[in-house]
């Protein structure tokens, strides 16, 4: 590794020295009760629609806590942060919009 | 503070636009494209889930709780990742190298897990073609069908799956190379041969285990090729991998599993 790049990594490392070990078990301990409740809520008579957008709105919750947290994102440049977020999002986005109303005109259609 | 702070390192080469060494942002640009992957994986699953009316649920209490202790284990995996980056940028390599241990041990209880759940599921009668039939196992009642009415099922359930047991199988590879370097891979090696001679010839183990016989091999040869001692920034990186691995699961788990969970009531 240049000079340069040690400089960089040395300089992340420094970062991550004023992270306290407290933070990382809450993290964890959100992470663990999210995971308690999906698994209540299975068990509980809900409308699978409405099941769907919890469980997935828990999920993104989790996904933003480990991305934010673990991956230290929260930490970054906002180059970084933005330009990584935003293209993955938007991809993301694309195959909702393509996938989903074809596979429900599939069943409307009442394809066995 | 961060940008501002980043760009006063002196060099020849132009400061760097995300702030951070090259090897950390290669790292990234891999798992966006992962993402990807898994995306183009789940989007498959839901659309089949969506479009097909008697989509199955055979996820049994049992399985549940099997599911949501590989959760638990992925996410303390996490957890003691953190910690053994912390221990790395704090240069306190015998801690370093415990965390990574107990990130290894946390992923194959995962796998092994994993690998348990899909044997229980494979001797019930759900399978793909590739895989060779089980031998005196009766085919339980909720799947005689599944393979003739709903393929997409077993394809997309053994294919999303397993392409992310693949992914934390070569996550503890990678982290076990980072903790022990060239003292990991005789390990790989008996790892190997426990897991190709201690299961069953018709199982996709038995097969499936020649990928660590791989391992070891590329492993020697990037060893051999390149000896060194890895810093806080390799554990950093191997981190981010790892997270990655786990955050993937945060999806599948509630996806596949609680989605098509049977409820008895």
């Amino acid at each position: 590794m240049d000079t340069f790049q040690q400089a960089l990594a040395e300089q992340v490392a420094e970062q991550h020295r004023h992270h306290g070990k407290a933070l990382f078990f809450y993290v964890w301990g959100a992470l663990l009760a999210m995971t308690a409740i999906e698994v209540y809520l299975t068990y509980q008579s809900m409308q699978p629609v409405k099941m769907l957008a919890i469980l997935l709105g828990l999920s993104f919750i989790k996904a933003a806590l480990i991305i934010g947290y673990f991956m230290h994102l929260k930490y970054e440049v906002s180059r970084m942060k933005w330009l990584t977020m935003c293209s993955v999002v938007a991809c993301l986005i694309l195959m909702t919009i393509f996938f989903f109303p074809d596979a429900k005109r599939i069943i409307d259609l009442g394809v066995k | 503070m961060a940008d501002s702070a980043l760009q006063n390192i002196p060099s020849v080469y132009e400061p760097s636009l995300f702030g951070t060494y090259s090897k950390k942002i290669g790292m990234w640009l891999f798992l966006l494209s992962d993402t990807l992957t898994f995306g183009a994986l789940l989007y498959a699953y839901s659309y089949g889930r969506i479009s097909t009316p008697d989509w199955p649920t055979p996820f049994h209490s049992e399985s549940i709780i099997n599911a949501t202790i590989m959760t638990a284990f992925l996410l303390t995996s996490s957890l003691t990742m953190v910690l053994a980056v912390r221990a790395s940028v704090h240069r306190d390599a015998k801690l370093q190298t415990i965390w990574l241990l107990a990130t290894m041990l946390c992923g194959t209880g995962f796998i092994v897990l994993h690998g348990r759940e899909w044997s229980t599921l494979i001797a019930e009668g759900l399978s793909l073609p590739m895989f060779p039939k089980v031998p005196h196992h009766e085919v339980a009642a909720e799947f005689a069908n599944v393979s003739k009415t709903v393929p997409q099922f077993a394809a997309t359930f053994f294919g999303l799956t397993g392409m992310h047991m693949l992914h934390v199988t070569l996550g503890v590879i990678y982290l076990g190379v980072v903790a022990l370097r060239r003292k990991f891979i005789p390990i790989l090696l008996v790892l190997w041969l426990v897991a190709w001679l201690g299961t069953p010839a018709y199982s996709p183990f038995h097969y499936g285990a020649h990928i660590l016989l791989i391992a070891a091999i590329v492993c020697g040869i990037i060893l051999w090729l390149k000896p060194k001692v890895y810093d806080s920034s390799d554990v950093e990186v191997a981190g981010l991998y790892w997270h990655f691995v786990d955050l993937v699961w945060m999806f599948i788990f509630p996806l596949v599993y609680l989605m098509s969970a049977k409820i008895l009531h």
